[in-house]
């Protein structure tokens, strides 16, 4: 048993903290969010030469063959300095999505194309009812020669509008169990009866978007795992996504734990800094448990799926209450801490909010997996 | 990164589990009792804890050239998981395994450890700790209990409250201000009192349970050798330091298998047990809360996996093992409110003949309205967390 990082990972830590302290500053963050797509092709093709798109991808698929661990690593680091990118849509939901589903040439077409940053993937699962379940997905692939037509209205498919590629997650046979009769398909965002509309978002680097998609048709070559089967596979999938967010929002709380730490070791009041007060100084306190909290459960859900291990699902639900709820109300509690400053637009502490939220939200709200949880009790 | 046994942990765990399943004694119920303090059974907790000295399996921690087995702490984490996983009795002597030991192999004198170690492994010999009294609680280093030098003794006295386990101890670690015109951390001295030193008396406290798990104590001009001191005159404060620091540091991984027994059984009684005719275990809100405890209960054993590490590669507990203390008090409060409330209206019950379940939850329920409080209460834990983790102002 150890719960101790190698020295490889220290180094993959550290280097990423420099490169995004320099290069994810703040600046650009408002920059990108003022901006017409919020993306920033340059950064992008600077973390793709660091190989960072690769690094949980098989080496026989184009990766670099590390593990959730080091993904894990990365992805706290761009949580955070609130990285604005499609790195999660692409790297950490349309990969693990494409891995667990995808097989022969187009699985190296794509992954390897993911890990090189010259593809850019999402995966599209809620609809206008906004349910993130099996029972809420209406849209409809239907056989024809060769194929399918698939038609349905997608919405909260994160960075749709930068992606070459959207997994569809659609019906292709009406059962009892709603689990059962569901594809997904591969449909590419250049396709004519795609049409993809961003949404005004509440983290505007990372934009929602609404997609609709009439009539197209998708060979039978571009079905991802089997028909009316992918369910299972998809759920084990989002797993490892859910922990990539987890590792997100780690980055996050962390981040606005120490920010608020250093402002309440300087912000004066009534002669004295108002760290010294324990109204304030029990909430950072609080913020501490709930960070060490996402921590904890996030390497271990990361451990728990690269290894496979039986109890993986519940690691993984567990990291995504822990570590999602920790950014949102450490988040909270870092604008309470800052006080009038810290709710204005020009302080950075509801960027940090905007994001905590969206990663909340995302895959699922914590109710929605504090009952996978209780439904993985033995 | 790896949450797996290595082969000699594997090894280990397989050793350990099986000489409990030999030795656990036939009648020790482990549905019942398992979750309820020791005070009541005192000889068959005594007697428990001979058999696990005997098997080398008490104070494993400890240095081998002290009694003890050398345990790594990992061990120590596996040997703890596997008590609770098989609901073994707890050890008697737990002031003296966990606190008072410790403190004499950081800090005592050649003779003293050869005095008191081995006696406390064994249970010959049971100690208590002497260090809150009425007007010193959270502000310890306010205690006002004097020593003073006579001749080639000490005369003691004072008042301490909270002492657990005094009725049935022989020895009592205990500080008692020996400089009175010094700062309040200054003149404090640690000693190492016989209870059965004429003039000291032991009136139980009963609690809110109805059991009486600690004591009040009155020292009147009790007289101890001068060598009863461990480390020097006025560096009492120091000492009791590392006495704390292992409270909280060690004592953190027992507490989260506690735990995690506690919510696998208030699982099964939310399954076992109707709400509107139904199995409370589906009511989504009870759900939800079940979950929540998980991640509460899930975080605090994976915490303490890191503090571990970081506890191997430092050497000394860090104040991590306040911050479990404060999320495991919190959590079990928590679980003990969810318990009254699946039982339904016999949540008003103290015992049930009816349903013996009630007892158990109840006691449970009940006792963790003391969590928060005892070894440390949780705005003294989060003072400890701000000041020493968070590195943010002293309050003062």
């Amino acid at each position: 048993m150890d719960f101790g990082f190698t020295e490889e990972q220290e180094a993959l830590r550290k280097s990423a903290r420099e490169f995004l302290t320099d290069r994810s500053t703040t600046g650009l963050v408002r920059d990108l969010m003022a901006s017409k797509t919020g993306f920033d092709e340059k950064l992008w093709k600077e973390m793709a030469d660091l190989g960072w798109m690769g690094t949980a991808i098989a080496e026989e698929d184009g990766g670099l063959g590390l593990s959730l661990i080091e993904l894990a690593i990365l992805v706290e680091e761009m949580g955070r300095a609130l990285l604005p990118s499609p790195f999660y849509s692409s790297v950490g939901l349309a990969a693990p999505v494409i891995a667990a589903t995808a097989d022969g040439a187009l699985r190296k077409t794509l992954l390897g194309g993911i890990a090189s940053g010259e593809l850019r993937a999402t995966v599209a699962i809620p609809e206008e009812e906004g349910r993130w379940d099996a029972a809420g997905i209406k849209a409809k692939a239907t056989p024809v020669d060769g194929g399918y037509k698939l038609s349905g209205t997608k919405v909260f498919v994160p960075d749709a509008h930068l992606a070459d590629e959207i997994v569809v997650v659609a019906r292709t046979g009406k059962t009892k169990d709603p689990r059962e009769g569901i594809s997904l398909f591969l449909v590419p965002t250049s396709d004519r009866k795609v049409k993809v509309k961003t949404l005004d978002t509440i983290d505007r680097t990372r934009r929602l978007a609404l997609v609709k998609i009439g009539g197209v048709e998708v060979p039978v070559d571009r079905r991802l795992g089997p028909e009316g089967g992918a369910w299972p596979l998809l759920e084990r999938a989002l797993d490892h996504s859910a922990t990539v967010l987890a590792a997100e929002a780690t980055g996050l709380a962390t981040k606005v734990l120490e920010l608020s730490r250093d402002y309440a070791k300087e912000r004066t009041q009534f002669d004295k800094p108002i760290g010294a007060f324990q109204a304030i100084s029990h909430r950072i306190a609080d913020m501490l448990v709930l960070t060490e909290n996402a921590r904890s459960t996030t390497y271990y859900a990361a451990w728990a799926i690269e290894e496979g291990v039986p109890d993986a699902a519940l690691a993984a639900a567990t990291a995504k209450v822990a570590a999602s709820e920790a950014a949102r109300v450490v988040s909270q509690g870092g604008m309470q801490v800052h006080g009038g400053i810290g709710f204005t637009w020009e302080h950075d502490m509801h960027l940090y909010y905007r994001r905590a939220k969206w990663v909340e939200m995302f895959l699922g709200d914590p109710s929605i997996w504090r009952e996978r949880v209780a439904s993985l009790f033995a | 990164m790896d949450f797996r046994d290595s082969p000699e942990e594997a090894a280990f765990r397989k050793e350990i589990r099986e000489w409990l399943e030999a030795n656990i004694p036939a009648d020790w119920d482990r549905s019942q009792l398992s979750l309820i303090p020791p005070e009541d059974r005192v000889d068959m907790l005594r007697d428990w804890q001979r058999r696990l000295h005997e098997g080398g399996w008490a104070g494993i921690s400890w240095p081998k050239e002290y009694g003890g087995r050398g345990a790594t702490l990992i061990e120590q984490a596996i040997f703890n998981q596997e008590v609770a996983r098989q609901k073994a009795p707890p050890p008697i002597n737990v002031i003296g395994l966990g606190m008072a030991g410790p403190t004499i192999i950081n800090h005592g004198s050649h003779e003293q450890k050869n005095r008191y170690l081995e006696k406390i492994l064994s249970a010959e010999e049971i100690w208590c700790q002497g260090f809150s009294e009425p007007g010193a609680g959270s502000d310890l280093a306010g205690l006002r209990s004097t020593a003073i030098l006579d001749g080639d003794s000490w005369i003691i006295n004072g008042q301490k409250v909270w002492t657990s386990l005094a009725h049935v101890s022989q020895w009592c670690i205990f500080l008692a201000r020996t400089d009175t015109t010094a700062p309040k951390h200054k003149g404090i001295t640690y000693f190492l009192v016989d209870m059965s030193s004429p003039g000291i008396e032991v009136r139980p406290l009963r609690q809110i349970t109805g059991s009486a798990d600690f004591n009040e104590m009155f020292f009147t001009d009790v007289r101890v050798p001068r060598e009863s001191i461990l480390g020097e005159v006025n560096d009492g404060w120091r000492i009791a330091m590392t006495t704390l620091l292992h409270e909280r540091g060690t004592l953190g991984f027992a507490l989260s298998v506690g735990a995690r027994v506690a919510l696998d059984e208030l699982i099964g009684l939310a399954r076992e047990t109707k709400k509107n005719g139904k199995p409370a275990f589906e009511d989504p809100t009870i759900r939800q809360r079940l979950a929540s405890l998980h991640v509460e209960v899930e975080s605090l054993r994976l915490n303490n996996y890191r503090a571990l590490t970081g506890f191997m590669k430092s050497g000394m507990p860090g104040p991590e093992g306040s911050l479990s203390k404060l999320i495991w008090s919190e959590s079990m409060q928590r679980l003990g409110d969810l318990a009254v409330e699946i039982l339904g209206p016999a949540g008003m019950l103290e015992r049930w003949d009816a349903n013996p379940r009630v007892n158990t939850w109840q006691f449970i329920h009940l006792r963790s309205r003391g969590h928060t409080i005892e070894a440390g209460t949780s705005e003294i834990l989060r003072n400890i967390v701000a000041e020493r983790v968070l590195g943010l102002p002293k309050h003062k």
